[in-house]
């Protein structure tokens, strides 16, 4: 039918299908634009879906598989809408950037298999140009190991296995090895044989390689490692656009490849970080070379307060600045931290929150939460915005945020975090630093502003924690 | 080089700077939303595994076929899915910024 209406208006099928795709590739463009402005970005998403349900309803135009074959696809993507619906609505606010891994994990899959599949068939009848092969290796590979790392990364962010860092001896000799060994296929493939057997080892290895490359990368890096891999999908899907001879994955995949890339990159620029720093130092290791440091805290003593005490101080502040972090996230405290700024204001107190651009898992997660809990978006500040102010402020309550408060960022050159910029919390009169308990935080790295005599400690849960806080600073 | 072939580098050129223009601006609180949006476009490789699937010969080819298009299916829709809840959170905010 859709043939059809295509013909009447004087068009051939392949023009109409050629066109439909270009209408697509623009609602992905103005879709990513509207994204990265706050006003626009729920109506981006949209766009981006409306020119994905086009692009799709047209790559349907020209098929002709038998009414079997119908079954299994519809079967498919019914498996994949339930799936993917279910997962993306049943998943918890905290949970959500390892949920973006996983949905970014089964495009590589996607894309390397699809590319699998269309050398099994063509290689079959023909010889393939060396386009063709470059670009099956190219998708197969980068597909898979945006896959497995992506894999990786969520069991690490699920808390499935360690957050550390997994390093072993000869560590970067083994994935030296197996580039090597890719490389190596790979060139085979492309210039002297035609191999199924082959593509499908260099599937294997490249999941292999994604899986080692992600391990020794620390939980708290995750976010830039997915970005990255988000970068890698889409350069996989170009390809098999090449593969394929499909304009419209040729656009969509290169809009995500170069988008993606930039992004990583920001992302690292915005924890003070070359992207080469992130993957391959490791950072956040257990015992690190400076051992004394590590060794310092069981030796050393905190002061610790209860909350009636602490309540009573916020109430009589004239400023007060909350600093959000991973740990208000897990214990879903954002509505409580809400009530306790509320309260505080009708006393009179001026209240707002820092932001850091990494506070959180993934940055924006925190401005998600609090929005979530209806504050008013005026008193979120950005670091930026901030940092001038700590030291005005009559009290700083850092609530389950740790690394980006670490003053050794700044002043401790051995410090894996070192360079990182951070909140000025350490210049505010009184530092009230809720944690459930001594350890460190998701970098790995120990915090001296827990020993500063200006800190106060108020062990326990967020919530818990800040429930006792509302109940004095009202009764205060 | 056939003319398809320079067709799709043309392609593949120009939507590369377009995607890291058209980004370029992005407020770090639109980071994590936008790499999510993003990370939805490319589950058009649906519209490759569709294809492959439909024109696929023999139990082998079938079943990746079958494989790769519910992958792609969870990654465009959970991708759009996810995306907009994080958005949602965003747009609360207005109204209650007029009442202060």
């Amino acid at each position: 039918m859709s043939s059809y209406i295509v013909a009447t208006s004087g068009l051939t099928q392949s023009e109409g299908v050629h066109l439909a795709y270009l209408v697509a590739a623009v609602l992905f463009i103005l879709g990513l634009k509207q994204l990265s402005s706050p006003k626009g970005a729920r109506k981006g998403n949209t766009t981006a879906a409306v020119g994905m349900i086009i692009a799709l309803i047209t790559g349907l135009i020209g098929l002709h598989p038998s009414s079997g074959r119908v079954i299994l696809m519809v079967i498919g993507v019914v498996v994949g809408l339930l799936v993917g619906t279910l997962s993306a609505r049943k998943v918890k606010m905290t949970a959500m950037p390892q949920m973006v891994a996983a949905f970014n994990g089964v495009g590589g899959g996607a894309a390397a298999l699809v590319s699998v599949e269309e050398y099994m068939r063509l290689v079959a009848h023909s010889s393939q140009g060396v386009v063709f092969v470059i670009t099956v290796v190219f998708s197969v590979v980068v597909g898979s190991i945006s896959f497995a790392g992506s894999v990786i990364a969520f069991t690490k962010l699920q808390e499935l296995m360690t957050g550390r860092p997994v390093t072993y001896p000869g560590q970067q000799a083994v994935n030296g090895i197996v580039v090597v060994a890719i490389l190596a296929i790979g060139v085979y493939l492309v210039g002297f044989g035609t191999s199924v057997a082959l593509v499908v080892v260099l599937l294997a290895i490249a999941l292999f390689l994604g899986v080692a490359f992600v391990l020794p990368i620390g939980g708290a890096d995750m976010p830039v490692v997915i970005s990255m891999l988000n970068a890698f999908t889409g350069l996989a899907v170009a390809a098999t656009g090449f593969v394929l001879g499909n304009t419209v994955l040729i656009v969509g995949g290169t809009l995500v490849g170069a988008s993606g890339t930039l992004l990583t990159k920001m992302m690292g620029d915005s924890m003070g970080r070359s992207l080469g720093n992130v993957l391959f130092a490791a950072v956040g290791k257990a015992a690190p070379g400076g051992g004394a440091a590590a060794g310092s805290v069981e030796g050393r003593s905190v002061r610790s307060g209860t909350p009636d005490d602490i309540g009573v101080m916020l109430a009589y502040s004239q400023k007060v600045i909350i600093v959000p972090g991973y740990g208000l996230a897990v214990a879903q405290a954002q509505h409580v931290a809400k009530e306790l700024a509320s309260a505080l204001e009708k006393r009179g107190v001026d209240v707002a929150y820092a932001i850091h651009p990494v506070a959180g898992r993934m940055p924006g997660h925190m401005n998600v939460l609090l929005a979530e809990a209806d504050v008013p978006y005026e008193q979120l500040k950005e670091m930026d915005e901030i940092n001038d102010q700590f030291k005005l402020a009559d009290a700083v309550l850092i609530v389950g945020a740790n690394d980006v408060v670490n003053p050794s960022a700044r002043s401790d050159s051995s410090s894996p975090i070192f360079g990182m910029p951070i909140l000025n919390a350490d210049e505010a009169k009184n530092i009230i630093f809720m944690k459930r308990s001594m350890r460190p935080g998701f970098a790995g790295v120990d915090n001296e502003l827990m020993f500063d005599p200006k800190t106060i400690m108020l062990f326990g849960d967020a919530k818990d924690s800040l429930t006792k806080l509302v109940a004095s600073v009202k009764a205060a | 080089m056939s003319n398809a072939l320079i067709e799709y580098i043309t392609v593949f050129v120009l939507a590369g700077f377009v995607g890291i223009e058209v980004i370029s601006k992005v407020p770090t609180i639109l980071h994590t939303p936008l790499m999510s949006g993003s990370n939805a476009i490319h589950g058009i490789i649906l519209v490759g595994a569709l294809a492959v699937e439909a024109n696929a010969h023999g139990t082998l080819q079938v079943v990746l076929g079958f494989l790769a298009i519910i992958l792609a299916t969870i990654n465009v829709v959970g991708g759009f899915v996810v995306t907009d809840r994080m958005l949602e959170m965003f747009k609360s905010r207005r109204p209650e910024q007029s009442k202060q």
